[in-house]
């Protein structure tokens, strides 16, 4: 239906535009997994085992960021002003209206990774990434995956005020512990165990192979899974306990 | 559907709540082109009504049309025609209401032009500020904008002026007026006596989820009880009757009170007002 289409990128022109107007969404969602990069890069400065692993890990955290957290604050945001049952009244389409949502985080996420991607080549020492394939596959199903958790885990989420507390309670410790599984060899075997079946350490294993080592696809298959599995699990929740009005709770 | 149809048809609504029947049973036709108050307490079952009507709650039992459609198939052609102006309704904080206004328009197929909707909402000194700097009387005018720019035929208000001041109250409801005068049909909300009054054509009023009285303001205070004549006696003592034919009994009255030499002292005759007929309906038995 082309009017639904016409919606859509409607929908997406405002999402852009309100995106780059609310400053500290813009810090938060874009520019911090930037400044990580920047200062990873200046304290492991000199040393290419370390930035080889800096930039996929900053990638999958910029994946996480620009769609699950970005998600889930705006889900709440928008669901505790009332904005979500106002349009929920109107004959914008609910497809549209999530298209529009979905489009405007996979923007950021695809201008991150493209900064990333120059960065890496042009201050990390690790060139253009080894598989633009395995590069596309893994993003697009990070961001599907991970922004479905952030809309699922939005139901969670009793009232706008905790939002930063629930969504940071995820995601530091799943940064803190794919970050060190992903780095270290000897970090200990649960943690690994945790961290694997997690989302975002596959993130980085996949990331890692298309950025960087050149590993390919079909060896990672696991790791896709992985997400893939969350992806579903994410999507099954986002769309069942959808709630449109402010909670009463 | 043919054009006298009526806009709203509800017969038999109830909605429960697990144990709490909200609704209980309610019945009313709101025809085209009038202003339709749903009237009564707070807990009464006016917003649970509006909000089945409006398709964002299911209804446990009863038949509803609007517009001809079952509101609980939320389809698309319904939405296009109706406005919904909310009890608290959010808008996003960093655009304008001339974006808001724009962008609303584009869901329906006949918008209304956009700076005519803002100069009919009062807020064409406002069209360019971010919605997160308007005061609440102005974002309720941007509630009654994005419910007016699809240019429906129908709209619901639900308790559009609760929490206003009485200057903004009265610029509401002017907009309700030229609302009317553009000839839409309202549904509306509210436990204000006095904004009934000034703004339906019909009231109903509701209380513990059923209608205990239907009818135009000035019939509801003239149908329930008779005339009122109050006086005080030459002990001081206010007296009140009631009666259907008020010239015998005011002959009667004066004719004995000029006998005696009395006077009676702050004669009034009066028919119930709707405030008297609500309270008396009302009242926690």
């Amino acid at each position: 239906m082309p009017d639904a289409l016409v919606l859509s990128w409607r929908q997406y022109r405002l999402e852009r535009r309100m995106f780059w107007r609310n400053p500290s969404a813009a810090f938060f969602n874009f520019l911090l997994p930037l400044l990580f990069l920047a200062g990873g890069g200046i304290i492991f400065r000199g040393n290419q085992h370390d930035l080889d692993k800096l930039v996929p890990s900053i990638a999958a955290m910029s994946v996480m960021s620009t769609t699950f957290t970005a998600l889930a604050y705006n889900t709440v945001f928008l669901r505790e002003r009332g904005v979500l049952k106002r349009i929920r009244g109107t004959p914008l389409p609910t497809i549209s209206y999530f298209s529009g949502v979905a489009a405007n985080a996979v923007t950021n996420t695809a201008l991150q990774i493209a900064i990333i991607v120059l960065a890496g080549r042009a201050f990390f020492g690790i060139g253009w990434p080894a598989d633009w394939g395995a590069l596309i596959v893994f993003v697009l199903v990070g961001v599907v995956s991970f922004a479905a958790l952030g809309v699922a885990f939005a139901h969670v989420i009793p009232n706008f005020e905790s939002t930063a507390a629930y969504v940071n309670a995820v995601f530091l410790p799943v940064v803190a512990v794919s970050f060190w599984v992903f780095d270290s060899s000897s970090a200990p075997g649960f943690l690994r165990t945790i961290a694997e079946a997690l989302p975002l350490e596959p993130l980085i294993v996949g990331l890692s192979g298309a950025m960087v080592t050149g590993v390919s696809l079909s060896s990672n298959l696991d790791a896709l899974a992985v997400i893939a599995l969350w992806g579903a699990f994410g999507l099954y929740f986002a769309v069942r306990g959808f709630s449109w009005e402010q909670s009463r709770r | 559907m043919s054009e006298t149809a009526p806009a709203i048809e509800v017969s038999a609504l109830c909605k429960r709540y697990g144990e709490f029947e909200a609704v209980r049973g309610i019945d009313i036709t709101v025809r085209r082109g009038e202003v339709f108050g749903l009237l009564g307490p707070n807990g009464a079952g006016k917003t649970t009504t509006v909000e089945i009507l409006e398709g964002y709650r299911a209804r446990t039992s009863g038949e509803v049309s609007v517009l001809g459609y079952d509101p609980a198939d939320r389809s698309l052609a319904l939405r296009r025609r109706i406005g919904i102006v909310l009890q608290s309704g959010g808008i996003y904080s960093h655009i304008t209401p001339r974006e808001a206004l724009r962008h609303w328009a584009s869901f329906y197929p006949h918008p209304r032009d956009v700076d005519e909707v803002l100069t009919l909402a009062g807020l064409q000194d406002k069209a360019d500020e971010r919605s997160r700097r308007l005061s609440g009387g102005q974002l309720r005018r941007l509630d009654f904008a994005l419910a007016l720019v699809g240019d429906p035929e129908l709209m619901f208000l639900d308790e559009p002026t609760t929490g206003f001041d009485p200057e903004a109250r009265r610029a509401a409801w002017e907009t309700v007026r030229s609302l009317r005068d553009l000839g839409k049909t309202i549904l509306l909300t509210t436990h204000y006596l006095d904004e009934a009054q000034a703004l339906a054509d019909r009231v109903a009023i509701v209380k513990d989820g059923r209608v205990l009285a239907i009818g135009a303001p000035q019939e509801l205070g003239a149908g329930a009880a008779h005339y009122r004549v109050a006086y005080r006696d030459p002990g001081g003592v206010l007296v009140e009757r009631e009666t259907d034919d008020p010239t015998a009994l005011l002959h009667e009255l004066t004719g004995e009170a000029l006998a005696q030499g009395q006077q009676l002292e702050e004669l009034h005759v009066g028919r119930p007002s709707l405030e008297d007929v609500y309270l008396e309906l009302t009242a926690d038995a």
